[in-house]
């Protein structure tokens, strides 16, 4: 029985110890993004009014409140500069997410395809560029797409080109730098499914005489949408918010909406619109975050 | 599945996407040998950049400061990831479970910026000097995460029995645990420590956010001097990087396949 106790006790501080870290760290953080955003900037330390404070009491307590605003929205609202800014980021993760699929998909299904011996050694080739700094991977292309890097070179000897474009600062490049950097998020749920799809099913199509592209579209590809849905998940999200890609490769002109945040933070020091700038990011991925989070979940307790 | 042709357009796309993958990482390495200051024109072989390197104090003290820090985010987030796989996978439906879940799988595609966004303004909240603590708090957070999904689908897949047997034969809860389930998930564990480490020395937008005076990680530090544009000291910096984390990844996967444990891990 003591046991019983002790097992008990020890039950419930393996839970209460991620779970306070999280609330603190995750979610408390969370709402102070939110508070913040309906505040109004000041020249002050911190930068924003009203300032909450326990000690003034219930008075201090409806001070506080009327204090907020959703002013910051209302800016955010009739300024065209950041609806371009979302606009721009969700259209760059729509468009870079479907390439990833269009690229990925033979890639996973080819190393699905290949001897057991192989596949393993295929997939650890695919994710070693992952654990390399995503910095440096971005930096590698800023050598490649310079305007006199090696694209530009090898352009110029084929005579595709007679003066070197420039590559950098464009949209191609954000592009580039994002399927590259997200290719094996792609890839690896896609092989998850492909690799454990039952090879009888194909056979039977193909043994009623079913033509293959036919078997493809009517039974490889929707038995692998879970994986294509993680995929899509995995990438989509992440690129909406992306900072350092387009930072990098891209042209300062039309921002992407986390080099918003950015500049609004570091350059501007408005934390109030930074903050509001993010509780609309949040907004806007909400849908697909809730999506991923279900999948996740029944993708585990299916295993 | 068995032995099979592959046909030329698997094996076509395979070669692609592996050349493309690999072609710039390539290309970067070859560069950092390059003994011409001008990036782009080719002057001969020369270790120049990596003599210098040696000499750059702050770059130095930024190596060890990324060091330090992913050595410490990655030990507390694979400490409490492995205890929320065990809270997730073994107690069931606890009160507030669904939050708890929802907690761990959102930081997993929240994007950095956020992140970093709202750490910085809690401990600005509660007035913390901002340095390498901080940024400590905001890695382990980060990847605690990834942690617990790799320590849970490890856990998902273990034998009860055996930890009923050895509850049978009088072992206490504790050192059951330590005795039976810790060893049998510590492959799972070793690799979520490794993935930790990496996403650690990897970050640069939610340390940008979150740190202070004296705390500059690698990543602050050569972000600052590539956005800038191509140099070949960086490209040095980068090749070494590079090198460092190949023969630890490809170390790393031999061990694990010699103790049978299951593939590299993912997000």
């Amino acid at each position: 029985m003591k046991w019983q106790q002790r097992r008990f006790v020890l039950q419930r501080l393996v839970v209460r110890i991620p779970y306070a870290w999280l609330l603190v760290f995750f979610l408390v953080p969370f709402l102070i993004v939110l508070k913040i955003s309906l505040s109004q900037t000041a020249i002050a330390q911190p930068p924003y009014t009203p300032v909450f404070e326990l000690a003034a009491g219930w008075h201090g307590l409806v001070a506080f409140f009327s204090g907020l605003s959703l002013n910051n929205y209302g800016l955010i609202g009739s300024d065209p500069l950041y609806i371009l800014s979302y606009v721009k980021s969700v259209e760059i993760a729509a468009f870079s997410t479907l390439i990833l699929l269009v690229i990925g998909y033979p890639i996973a299904y080819a190393i699905a395809r290949t001897p057991h011996r192989v596949q393993a050694v295929l997939i650890i080739l695919v994710v070693l560029p992952f654990w390399t700094s995503l910095l440096i991977r971005i930096y590698a292309w800023m050598n490649i797409l310079q305007r006199d890097g090696l694209l530009n070179d090898v352009l110029m000897a084929l005579s595709i080109v007679k003066e070197p474009p420039a590559w950098l600062s464009t949209d191609t490049a954000i592009y580039i730098g994002i399927v590259y950097s997200y290719l094996p998020f792609m890839v690896l749920p896609l092989y998850a499914t492909l690799e454990k799809l039952d090879e009888s099913l194909i056979e039977a199509a193909a043994d009623l005489g079913c033509p293959r592209w036919k078997i493809f579209w009517l039974v490889t590809l929707p038995l692998s949408s879970s994986g294509m849905l993680a995929g899509v998940l995995l990438c989509f999200i992440p690129i909406v918010g992306e900072f350092v890609i387009p930072d990098l490769l891209g042209g300062s002109q039309s921002p992407m909406i986390g080099q918003t945040i950015w500049t609004e933070f570091f350059g501007n020091k408005d934390w109030p619109a930074a903050s509001a700038v993010a509780v609309l990011l949040v907004c806007l991925l909400v849908t697909p975050i809730v999506v991923y989070q279900n999948q996740a979940m029944r993708a585990l307790e299916r295993e | 599945m068995t032995m099979r042709r592959v046909s030329t357009f698997n094996l076509g796309s395979i070669a692609l996407g592996i050349v493309f993958l690999y072609l710039p990482i390539a290309v970067l390495v070859i560069y950092s040998f390059n003994a011409s200051r001008l990036v782009s024109v080719w002057g001969g072989w020369s270790t120049r950049w990596y003599a210098e390197l040696i000499q750059d104090e702050a770059l130095l003290d930024s190596v060890f400061i990324s060091i330090r820090l992913a050595l410490t985010a990655a030990t507390a987030a694979t400490i409490l990831g492995t205890l929320s796989a065990l809270a997730l996978v073994r107690f069931g439906r606890f009160r507030g479970r669904l939050l708890f879940a929802a907690m761990i799988y959102a930081p997993l595609v929240m994007p950095e910026v956020i992140t970093g966004l709202s750490l910085l303004l809690l401990f600005v909240a509660i007035a913390v000097d901002r340095g390498f603590w901080t940024v400590a708090i905001a890695h382990t957070t980060m990847a605690m995460c990834f942690v617990t999904v790799i320590v849970q689908s490890r856990l998902v897949d273990f034998d009860m029995s055996l930890e009923e047997a050895a509850m049978d034969l009088g072992a206490s809860p504790l050192r059951t645990f330590f005795a039976v389930t810790l060893p049998l998930i510590l492959p799972a564990i070793a690799a979520a420590w490794m993935l930790a480490f990496a996403l650690s020395l990897d970050d640069l937008v939610i340390a940008s956010f979150t740190t202070g005076p004296g705390a500059t990680t690698l990543p602050i530090r050569i972000y600052s001097q590539v956005r800038l544009g191509v140099k070949p000291e960086m490209n040095a910096v980068c090749a070494i990087m590079v090198a460092v984390v190949g023969v630890a990844v490809i170390g790393a996967s031999l061990l694990a396949k010699l103790s049978g444990a299951r593939g590299m891990p993912v997000r």
